[in-house]
């Protein structure tokens, strides 16, 4: 007996007509604010000036000029030399928290992030104070010691200040390596005869290397791409100090700033893809289901002296932009003297009198910059993982390579694309403040997009297939089951938005018209540029810096009373 | 032989291969190991069996080295080691996730142990050349270990810890992580490398099958102390209490107490049914009546059995016999019976009888 098979295979829906809009919608929206900017700044770089042909004159004439090649090998040097020492910093901090019973592991770990929610070219001016020729830790040597140490001086300053920035990003990715890492393994090295500083060398810190290559590719790319630290030290010979220089001043039409920019771009690229190519096939994670992470050792009493003791210097050390802005924001003079001279709160009346106008824009545009990207990021997180859409991919990868362009680059392409498009009026599209909320929503949807994958990876498809099977549809099961389960990771991926916009400036550097549409950014550093300023500019920069971490621990806060509520904790 | 120590158990040990003498281990407050104490051969494959939370594990690593023991000392080849760091102590680990070194390949990682004791270029390799041979994967030396099956990891763990010949070899669930196919064809290797390498081994499982069919001699755990500790069919045969007897293989306990004295003893069944106590049998007070399901017979009453009656609650045809649940008194009994081609079962609900050879049953308490 035969039975008449059929030869149509099932048809499966594969694209439902919401899904087809959204796809449509978002690549419209990376296309008009991320691809075609950065394309037109490419393209631009490669194009001869007036007749438009294509040709590589330009790099030629980039390398041939002994002031962009000085720049070039600056912002290489700058950029190691800042891996080197975040390495530094973050190496004994990552191992003394995951490696040891150390009362102190939590302050680190959360001071450790402190640095990140408050600009780099902010703790500059108050580095200066306290690191610069006359700053407080020189007069201080130059009394007892009769000694001077360049901390300040030229790129060393650059590099300083940016290392003491950008360190969390190792001492994060670091410590999730470590904490990853299965006590076992540890365990069958010295079951097998070997302790000490031989093990670490030769099982955690290779079974670590992904973590640590993963911050360090972030620390280069974040230092080379970096525009507003140099140009407040005052050194113009870098790359992208270069770029906007040559854009603000030499205008818009010339090609250099151009070829700069893609120069930030390759640079970028190159390095993301160094990482991704030492770590590939290395996912060392070794946590078993139940197990622990590596075992913590008991200090003895001097080892704890000596541990304190590093740690404490450090942390000075890493607060000390810190502490010097929070002096500086109370401080009447301070010049020539290791503190100020005396204490006025005159610079916040100020700042929250005439200047409330930049931290009301940068609440306006954080929000929305943040809305955006979880708007976004969580509707490509959802295509992705959960449809079979055409294109879904290319939407992952179109948000992602945000990633590899520079904010100056971005700043540039708007610039470039949108000037000549006007309103009704006569005002160009790229003066409009919501540049500046596209621009920061584009530069923060890489992280907010990482964001909700994981939030929406949580959510166990089982769930949505129990609701359909109960009879909802696939907008009411993304209603009742998915998003609210999501939320916690949406808002994660709110605040990593918001509080990063807050704070960014090379993008709006470029964008900003008007002082009114300006945020506290650019405010900041307006203020920081004279002297006089400086009180002013502390201000509003210890006020961007509680801003930003009350943002952030309210967060944490919400999300952790939700997960506990969901009983997902842990 | 003169050996200079006042410890009489120190020089006792060198004929034991282990000795554990009075360890007592607290977490904080809470007791996981009680007075352990225990003796294990040279050249001995003895298990540690028990539920999970028994406190076998925690045992183990305390003779590795990965925990403390607040009492009592750990002899190991007539060495204290209890003081010692794990590094120091040459007892070879094998842990249940086997803990490969990802960033190694094979040969790197069997190697890891020898270069640590800094041994010649030459001697590290010829050892890990025979180590691998002795487990069969030779031919994937330089492969990583996320691309070998779980048995292949097995093996490697199993040839990374041979390799530096320790002195006593230790097994962590060692086949936990394998299919049950798999269990059954690498616990037998197990059984056939640790007789050529006469290694004194200590196997901790949960199953007592895997402990009944590879090991010499099991000690079983339950709560933290040792419950008994003998060669398998000794602690079938004689449980030396209800923990023991429930946990290897099925044992039917019925409640009830001794009336009687001298040779008219009788062990009265709660709700009905009595059995003489045969002379010389110790019945300790809060005795249960313990026996295996084939130890009975149902529906005939050999002779010098003792019959009790009961009522058929359930039954389950398992093959080779049948297995029928019976309610005697206030308690259920399992009974075995044999089946042959053609036989009549008998339906759930009828009354029966049972026929119980005193010999056969025994009187234990907790």
């Amino acid at each position: 007996m035969a039975f008449a098979l059929t030869s149509n295979p099932i048809r499966r829906i594969t694209a439902r007509p919401g899904q087809v809009l959204a796809v449509t919608l978002i690549a419209l929206f990376l296309a008009i604010f991320l691809i075609i900017p950065a394309g037109t700044v490419i393209y631009i770089a490669f194009t001869e000036k007036g007749t438009g042909a294509l040709t590589a004159v330009n790099f030629i004439d980039f390398f041939n000029t002994d002031l962009f090649r000085r720049s070039f090998f600056n912002s290489v040097y700058v950029s190691a030399m800042s891996v080197v020492w975040a390495t530094v910093i973050a190496l004994p901090l990552a191992v003394l928290t995951t490696r040891f019973d150390f009362r102190g592991s939590l302050i680190i770990q959360t001071l450790g992030f402190v640095p990140l929610i408050m600009p780099p070219f902010v703790g500059a001016v108050a580095m200066q104070l306290l690191f610069g020729r006359n700053g407080t830790v020189n007069l201080l040597l130059n009394d007892w010691l009769g000694i001077r140490i360049p901390f300040m001086e030229g790129l060393n300053g650059v590099i300083f200040v940016q290392s003491l920035h950008y360190f969390p990003f190792i001492l994060i990715n670091l410590s999730t390596s470590l904490r990853n890492i299965d006590r076992s393994m540890e365990e069958a090295a010295q079951n097998l005869g070997s302790s000490g500083l031989r093990l670490f060398r030769r099982i955690v810190f290779p079974l670590a290397m992904p973590g640590y290559l993963a911050g360090a590719s972030l620390v280069f790319v974040k230092v080379f791409d970096d525009l507003a630290t140099p140009l407040l030290l005052n050194v113009k010979d870098m790359l992208a100090p270069q770029a906007y220089l040559r854009v603000t001043s030499v205008g818009l039409t010339d090609p250099m700033g151009y070829v700069i920019s893609v120069i930030l771009i390759a640079v970028s690229i190159f390095a993301m893809w160094l990482s991704a190519l030492a770590m590939r096939g290395k996912d060392y994670s070794t946590t078993q289901r139940g197990g622990g992470g590596l075992a913590r050792h008991k200090l003895s009493f001097g080892e704890s002296v000596i541990a304190y003791g590093i740690v404490g210097l450090i942390l000075l050390l890493v607060l000390s932009p810190h502490i010097g802005l929070l002096l500086l924001s109370f401080a009447t003079v301070w010049s020539f003297s290791p503190l100020p001279d005396a204490v006025t709160v005159a610079h916040y009346s100020r700042v929250f009198g005439e200047s409330s106008i930049y931290i009301k824009n940068t609440l306006i545009y954080a929000s929305l910059a943040g809305l955006i990207d979880v708007v976004v990021g969580g509707a490509i997180a959802y295509l992705v993982l959960r449809t079979k859409i055409i294109g879904r991919r290319w939407l992952d990868w179109a948000a992602t390579s945000a990633l590899a362009i520079p904010g100056v680059v971005l700043g540039i392409g708007y610039l470039r694309t949108f000037y000549g498009v006007t309103l009704p009026d006569g005002t160009p599209l790229a003066t409009l403040w919501i540049m500046v909320v596209l621009a920061l929503a584009i530069r923060r949807l890489p992280y907010a997009l990482r964001a909700c994958y994981a939030a929406l990876q949580q959510v166990s498809e089982s769930l949505e297939e129990a609701a359909e099977n109960l009879g909802a549809t696939k907008q009411r099961t993304i209603r009742r089951i998915v998003l609210p389960l999501m939320t916690g990771g949406l808002l994660a991926g709110f605040v990593t938005s918001f509080s990063t916009a807050a704070v960014e400036l090379s993008a709006t550097l470029m964008l900003i018209q008007s002082n009114s549409d300006a945020p506290l950014a650019y405010g900041l550093y307006v203020f920081m540029q004279s002297p006089a300023g400086r009180g002013p500019g502390a201000a509003l920069g210890v006020i961007a810096v509680v801003m930003v971490a009350l943002c952030t621990l309210l967060s944490h806060y919400v999300i952790e009373r939700r997960q506990k509520a969901l009983g997902m904790a842990k | 032989m003169t050996i200079t120590t006042n410890n009489a158990a120190l020089s006792a040990s060198p004929a034991k291969a282990i000795s554990i003498q009075n360890v007592d281990l607290y977490y904080g407050s809470l007791h996981v190991l009680k007075d352990i104490n225990l003796e294990i051969q040279p050249g001995e494959f003895f298990a540690f069996l028990g539920p999970s939370g028994c406190g076998k594990t925690t045992l183990l690593r305390l003779i590795a080295g990965f925990n403390n023991a607040q009492n009592g000392r750990v002899v190991v080849g007539g060495q204290d080691v209890l003081e010692m760091p794990p590094w120091k102590r040459d007892i070879g680990m094998v842990f249940q996730s086997y803990a490969l070194w990802p960033h190694m390949t094979v040969a790197r990682n069997v190697a890891f142990g020898l270069e640590e004791r800094r041994l010649p270029r030459a001697e590290v390799e010829k050892r890990v050349a025979a180590a691998l041979a002795l487990v069969g994967l030779s031919h994937l030396a330089e492969r990583r270990p996320s691309q070998l099956s779980g048995g292949q990891q097995q093996r490697v763990a199993l040839a990374r810890t041979i390799a530096i010949e320790p002195k006593v070899l230790l097994l962590d669930e060692p086949l936990s992580n394998l299919d049950a196919k798999m269990r059954v064809e690498v616990r037998r290797e197990l059984r056939e490398l640790q007789q050529r390498l006469k290694l004194t081994t200590i196997f901790v499982t949960h199953d007592q099958e895997e402990a009944n069919t590879v090991c010499d001699r099991i000690a079983v755990f339950n709560e933290g102390s040792i419950q008994q500790v003998g060669t398998p069919m000794h602690l079938y045969e004689k449980p030396a209490n209800l923990f023991v007897a429930n946990f290897l293989g099925t044992a039917n306990i019925l409640d009830g107490k001794v009336s009687g004295n001298g040779p008219s003893r009788t062990f009265e069944v709660e709700g009905g049914g009595s059995i003489p106590v045969p002379e010389g049998v110790d019945v300790p007070a809060g005795s249960k009546l313990v026996f295996r399901p084939q130890y009975a017979t149902i529906g005939t009453v050999e002779h010098g059995a003792v019959p009790l009656d009961g009522t058929i609650a359930h039954r389950e045809f398992l093959g080779a016999t049948v297995r029928y649940g019976v309610e005697v008194g206030t308690g259920t009994v399992l009974v075995d019976a044999p089946f042959h081609s053609g036989d009549a079962l008998l339906a759930p609900g009828s009354r029966t009888v049972l026929g119980i050879k005193p010999g056969s049953v025994l009187w234990l308490a907790d």
